[in-house]
C-alpha cells in the first residue's frame, strides 16, 4: 500500500495553556486512533511527537539560528507515517488523527525504490 | 453501404467528439491508468475514424468503435512502454490490484467509467479551479486553448494548471472510483458544484462584452445531463439539470435586440423556451419526489414557480418565500438571503426589504458582490428615493464587469439623476 505522511500541525499554546489534563487527554486520543486506523484497514508504520518550537534549531547554509524554519501560528508538532489503499482512504484516516489546536496536512510520500 | 462524402464524415466525427468523448476516455484510462497516455490514444482514434470511416461508413455504434480503437492502441503503447512505464505512478483503479473483484468499486458497484472520470475530476483535494479545468478538458474534451479562452487566463497558465491537477492525482494516488455510499453525498456535491460553476460563468460571462456564453452554457447542461443519465436516482443530479434547463430558458428573453440587458419583470415571457420549461418542471417534480431535495432540487423549485407565472406581477411570491426560507435552512448562504429580500420586496414591500439587505450589508460576507448594491438600488428606485438609488446603482457599477451589466447600471443611475 502507498505510504502518506500526517503532519500535525497546531498551535503550542493549546498545550502549555492546557496543562496536563490537557495533555493526558490528547495522549488517550493517539492510543485510540491507533487502532482506529488498523480497524479501517490503515497501518501506522511510523510516527512521533516532537518538543515545542523553542527547542528548534535551523540551519540554512553555513547559517545557524535558534527557533523553527519558518514561524508560524500553527507549527508542526507530530507527524505519522501510515499506510493507506488511496487518497481517500489517507484522508478517511487522517480525519480521525487528533489535533485539538489545529489541523492536520496528508502528503503522498515519494517511491523512491525505483529511481 | 453508401461511401459517404468527406464533410458528412467531419461531421459524424465531430458529434462523435461531442457525444461520445468522455465515454471513450474513461474506458480507455481504465486500461491505460494513465491519463495523459489515455488523452492520447483517444485523440489517435479520432482521428484514425476521419480516414477509417470514409471507407468504411460511419459505423452504428460510434462511441464502441473509437473505444475499441482507443484500446487497441494503449495495448499497444503499453506493450512498447511497459519498461519505462514501471518507473511512474499508475492511476489507481479498483480492480487492478492484486486480490481485489474486477471491476468493482468500493461497495461492490461496477460502475461507468464516465462517473469514475468525473468523480476523479471533482475530487475536493484538488483547487475548485483545477476541477473546473479537468472536467472540461477531460469530461468534454476541450483543448487547453479552448478552456484557457473560457476563462480568460493564458494558454500556458491553463497547460500548467491542468498538468499540476494530473500530476497530484498520480502521486497522491487519487483513486479512479466512485466513492462509497458514506461519501457519496459530499463528493456528488463538488460534482455538482462544478458543473454549476460552468454554467454560471457561461449564464453572465463575468467580464465579457456580451451577457450570455452559449458554449459554455450548453456544455453545462450537456454535463448536467450526463450526471442525472448516470446517478437517476439522486434527487440534487436531477435538481441541478431542472436547474440549469429552466433557467436557461429565459436566455433569448434575458437581453433586448440590442444585446441590453432586460430583468425578469421586463422579460417577454412568450420568448421563454416552453420545451425547456416543461422538461425542467418535470424534473423538479421527480427530484422532489425522490425526497431529501437538496439546495440545487429547492433552487430549481424556485426556477419553477417563476417559469410557470404568467407574469412578473402574478408571480406566486408566498411560494417562493416559504422555498426561500426552506433553501436557507439548508444552505445559509447570504446570497440565498439576498434573493429572499427580492421576495419579501414583493409581499411585504421595498421597506421590509432594504432591513434585510441592512442586515446583509453589516455581515460583510457580500463585500465586492455586485448584486447586492444594485438590489437595495432597485429597492430604493422603487420607494422614489432617487438620490440614495443613485448612489447604490453606482456602487454596482464599480463592481461590475460585464458589458451588459455595466451598459444597464449606467442607464439606470442616469435615470435616477433626471
Amino acid at each position: 500500500m502507498p505510504k502518506y505522511a500526517i503532519l500535525i500541525y497546531e498551535a503550542e499554546s493549546g498545550y502549555a495553556e492546557g496543562g496536563e489534563e490537557v495533555w493526558n487527554e490528547v495522549g488517550a486520543a493517539h492510543g485510540r486512533f491507533a487502532g482506529q486506523v488498523a480497524e479501517r484497514g490503515g497501518k501506522i508504520v511510523g510516527g512521533d511527537a516532537l518538543e515545542p518550537t523553542p527547542t528548534a534549531t535551523s540551519i540554512r547554509g553555513d547559517l545557524v539560528t535558534d527557533g523553527p524554519f519558518a514561524e508560524t501560528k500553527e507549527a508542526l508538532g507530530g507527524f505519522y507515517l501510515v499506510e493507506a489503499r488511496d487518497l481517500d482512504h489517507a484522508i478517511e484516516i487522517a480525519r480521525l488523527c487528533p489535533a485539538r489546536f489545529g489541523g492536520v496536512e496528508v502528503r503522498p510520500v515519494m517511491d523512491t525504490s525505483n529511481m | 453501404m453508401a461511401v459517404p462524402g468527406a464533410d458528412e464524415i467531419r461531421e459524424a466525427v465531430a458529434e462523435a467528439h461531442r457525444r461520445e468523448w468522455a465515454f471513450v476516455l474513461a474506458a480507455t484510462a481504465r486500461v491505460t491508468r494513465d491519463l495523459d497516455a489515455a488523452e492520447e490514444c483517444v485523440q489517435d482514434a479520432y482521428v484514425a475514424a476521419l480516414d477509417a470511416w470514409a471507407r468504411q461508413g460511419v459505423p452504428r455504434n460510434p462511441g464502441a468503435w473509437l473505444t475499441t480503437a482507443a484500446r487497441h492502441r494503449a495495448l499497444d503503447g503499453l506493450r512498447r512502454e511497459r519498461t519505462l512505464r514501471t518507473k511512474l505512478p499508475l492511476l489507481i483503479v479498483p480492480g487492478a490490484e492484486p486480490g481485489a473483484a474486477a471491476g468493482r468499486d468500493g461497495d461492490g458497484a461496477i460502475p461507468d467509467d464516465r462517473l469514475r472520470l468525473i468523480f476523479t475530476c471533482c475530487h475536493p483535494a484538488l483547487a475548485v479551479q483545477a476541477q473546473v479545468a479537468l472536467t472540461l478538458r477531460l469530461v468534454c474534451g476541450l483543448s487547453t486553448a479552448e478552456i484557457a479562452e473560457a476563462f480568460v487566463v493564458s494558454e500556458p497558465t491553463m497547460a500548467a494548471r491542468v498538468t499540476r491537477a494530473k500530476k497530484k492525482i498520480l502521486a497522491a494516488r487519487i483513486a479512479y472510483r466512485v466513492p462509497g455510499a458514506a461519501e457519496l453525498p459530499d463528493r456528488l456535491d463538488a460534482v455538482l458544484t462544478v458543473v454549476h460553476l460552468l454554467y454560471t460563468t457561461g449564464h453572465t460571462d463575468p467580464r465579457g462584452a456580451d451577457l450570455i456564453r452559449p458554449d459554455l452554457v450548453e456544455r453545462a447542461i450537456a454535463l448536467a445531463r450526463m450526471v442525472r443519465s448516470l446517478m437517476p436516482d439522486e434527487p440534487e443530479a436531477t435538481g441541478l439539470l431542472a436547474l440549469l434547463l429552466l433557467t436557461d430558458a429565459r436566455r433569448a428573453a434575458r437581453t433586448d435586440g440590442a444585446g441590453r440587458l432586460l430583468l425578469l419583470e421586463q422579460q417577454d415571457r412568450s420568448l421563454w423556451d416552453a420545451a425547456a420549461i416543461a422538461e425542467g418542471c418535470a424534473l423538479v417534480a421527480e427530484a422532489l419526489r425522490l425526497g431529501r431535495p437538496g439546495r440545487f432540487a429547492i433552487q430549481a423549485a424556485i426556477s419553477a414557480v417563476h417559469a410557470e407565472a404568467p407574469s412578473y406581477a402574478a408571480t406566486d411570491w408566498e411560494q417562493l418565500l416559504l422555498l426561500y426560507d426552506r433553501l436557507l435552512r439548508l444552505w445559509p448562504s447570504p446570497v440565498v438571503a439576498l434573493n429572499r429580500a427580492v421576495v419579501t420586496s414583493m409581499t411585504r414591500g421595498p421597506e421590509a426589504a432594504l432591513d434585510e439587505l441592512a442586515a446583509l450589508e453589516c455581515d460583510g460576507r457580500l463585500d465586492g458582490y455586485r448584486y447586492l448594491p444594485a438590489t437595495k438600488a432597485d429597492l430604493l428606485r422603487r420607494l422614489g428615493r432617487h438620490a440614495e438609488a443613485r448612489q447604490a446603482y453606482l456602487a454596482a457599477l464599480e463592481l461590475a464587469e460585464n458589458g451588459a451589466e455595466r451598459a444597464f447600471l449606467a442607464g439606470r443611475a442616469a435615470e435616477m439623476a433626471g
